[in-house]
């Protein structure tokens, strides 16, 4: 099963356990395409995953998640640590063309020799953008980077659902913009493990601060606590930080061997497996469902069993 | 089954030192108007770096901006830089400010074609389709 450059997918697994870095760049073309080779490859691999930490960085276009990806970089280059980057930038949506422009603020590691970055573009995946990106994870892993870290823009559903599948999810909230519910509506908060106050050298910065305290103050107590990092990628200011606080979730057994990339392949069915449940849900012609909507508005039985029920039933083809 | 179509992917940097960037710029648009995928990797790029990320995109083609002079220098470096690591087969392209007379020069070093100052956007674009439709037919 060859390729249009002839490789095999034995050839390109082969290379990618080998960290060459053209079998590497054609397997991720592979993958990302869903070619033969590519399913192949995927394939090939699995038993060779599960070592990478998984960091999703996102955030708001121009809060400096490329900067600050780049400085980490920087970090974890010194302490020791590879370093696996998956730049997602968004598609137009009139050419399907793309403009990927992220490893411009990248550029500096360009030639290092434990890092390895890619620019993908946000449309063209049947399968999903979760899927395409989680394949694109997988052969980073494989090729033994200790950390991958995926830049997304934190607008738009399939971005965000992105950074779920993360092990550390990011969010990068910039001083400035001014609307604290832009943050909340998008509902990216809620799957921070860890809130950045990016270009923490500007003024404003503070502001941002306690705005973000006071949002965690007001929500549900029992929500997940993320932890607030303040960060100026330009004054390194607050990288060492936000390392140790990656860290600090990697000794928890965050992505740990064997452990990471079934993680992350359970938050991708949990993804996809949703949206299939919804689709299905709310399309399908069904008098069983209609009687389950009837008995929850008389009160007869609550929305929990209900909804169990009612996955039942969508998961049997109901009538 | 439903395989998603591989979209053209172009990189497209300038090497060297010159600062102007509006040409480049126009070229990332338009090929992102067709419907490709171009990673645009900035300024004061090394052909060192350009190569590198050349690779790691996998792009088809690698497009450079010069327009202060040094172009035969920066080309015969990528082109060297290209073989040596077996990635010839990456398509690379020179535009901006090229005397004719560099032209057999440059593509007796590798380059497949060079598009001075002034060509028109749709044959840049149109090349590119062209030679990125023999690759993936290779
Ligand atoms: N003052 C300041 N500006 C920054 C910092 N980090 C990024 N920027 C600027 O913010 C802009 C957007 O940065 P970028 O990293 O591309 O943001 P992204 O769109 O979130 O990836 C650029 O002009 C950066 O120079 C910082 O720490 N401090
Ligand atoms: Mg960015």
């Amino acid at each position: 099963m060859g390729d249009r450059l002839g490789g095999s997918a034995d050839d390109y697994v082969a290379g990618i356990l080998r960290g060459d870095r053209r079998s590497i760049a054609r397997a991720i073309s592979a993958v990302e395409n869903e070619t033969a080779t590519g399913r192949a490859i995927l394939r090939n691999i699995q038993r060779h995953l599960g070592r990478a930490q998984l960091i999703g960085i996102t955030g708001a276009p121009g809060a400096g998640k490329s900067t600050l990806v780049s400085a980490l970089i920087g970090e974890f280059l010194g302490r020791g640590r590879s370093v696996g980057v998956v730049a997602v930038d968004p598609s137009s949506p009139f050419s399907g063309g793309a403009i990927l422009g992220d490893r411009i603020r990248m550029e500096r590691h360009s030639l290092a020799e434990r890092t390895f970055i890619r620019s993908l573009a946000t449309r063209g995946h049947s399968g999903g953008l979760s899927r395409a990106v989680v394949a694109v994870v997988d052969v980073l892993d494989a090729a033994g980077f200790d950390l991958i870290i995926v830049e997304t823009v934190g607008v738009g559903q399939s971005e965000v659902e992105i950074a779920e599948i993360a092990d550390t999810r990011i969010v990068v909230c910039p001083p400035g913009l001014g609307d604290d519910v832009q943050a909340i509506k998008a509902g990216i908060l809620e799957i921070a493990d860890i809130l950045v106050v990016s270009k923490a050298d500007l003024p404003l910065a503070d502001k941002t601060e306690l705005d973000l305290r006071f949002m965690l103050s007001v929500r549900d107590p029992s929500a997940r606590q993320p932890a607030i990092v303040r960060v100026s990628s330009v004054a390194s200011i607050g990288i060492t930080e936000l390392a140790d606080s990656i860290d600090a979730r990697r000794d928890l057994g965050v992505g740990k061997r064997g452990i990471g990339s079934r993680a992350r392949m359970r938050r991708l069915f949990a993804q996809e497996a949703a949206n299939l449940l919804r689709r299905r849900m709310t399309s399908i012609e069904s008098p069983a469902l209609d009687a389950l909507c009837d008995a929850v508005a008389c009160g007869d039985i609550d929305h929990e069993q209900a909804s169990l029920q009612a996955m039942r039933l969508v998961m049997e083809g109901c009538r | 089954m439903s395989t998603a179509q591989r979209r053209i992917r172009v990189l497209m940097g300038k090497p060297g030192l010159c600062g102007h960037d509006r040409g480049i710029v126009l070229v990332v648009m338009a090929l992102r108007d067709a419907g490709m995928e171009v990673i645009y990797s900035g300024r004061h790029n090394s052909p060192e770096s350009l190569v590198e990320v050349a690779i790691q995109e996998d792009v088809d083609v690698l497009g450079v901006s010069i327009l202060a002079g040094g172009h035969l220098g920066l080309c015969e470096r990528l082109a060297k830089l290209l073989r040596e690591r077996n990635a010839q087969d990456i398509v690379l392209l020179a535009g901006g400010f090229i005397p004719p007379e560099d032209i057999p020069k440059l593509k007796a070093f590798g380059v497949r074609e060079v598009f001075r100052d002034g060509a028109k956007l749709e044959d840049i674009v149109q090349f590119i389709e062209q030679v990125a439709g023999e690759r993936a037919a290779a």
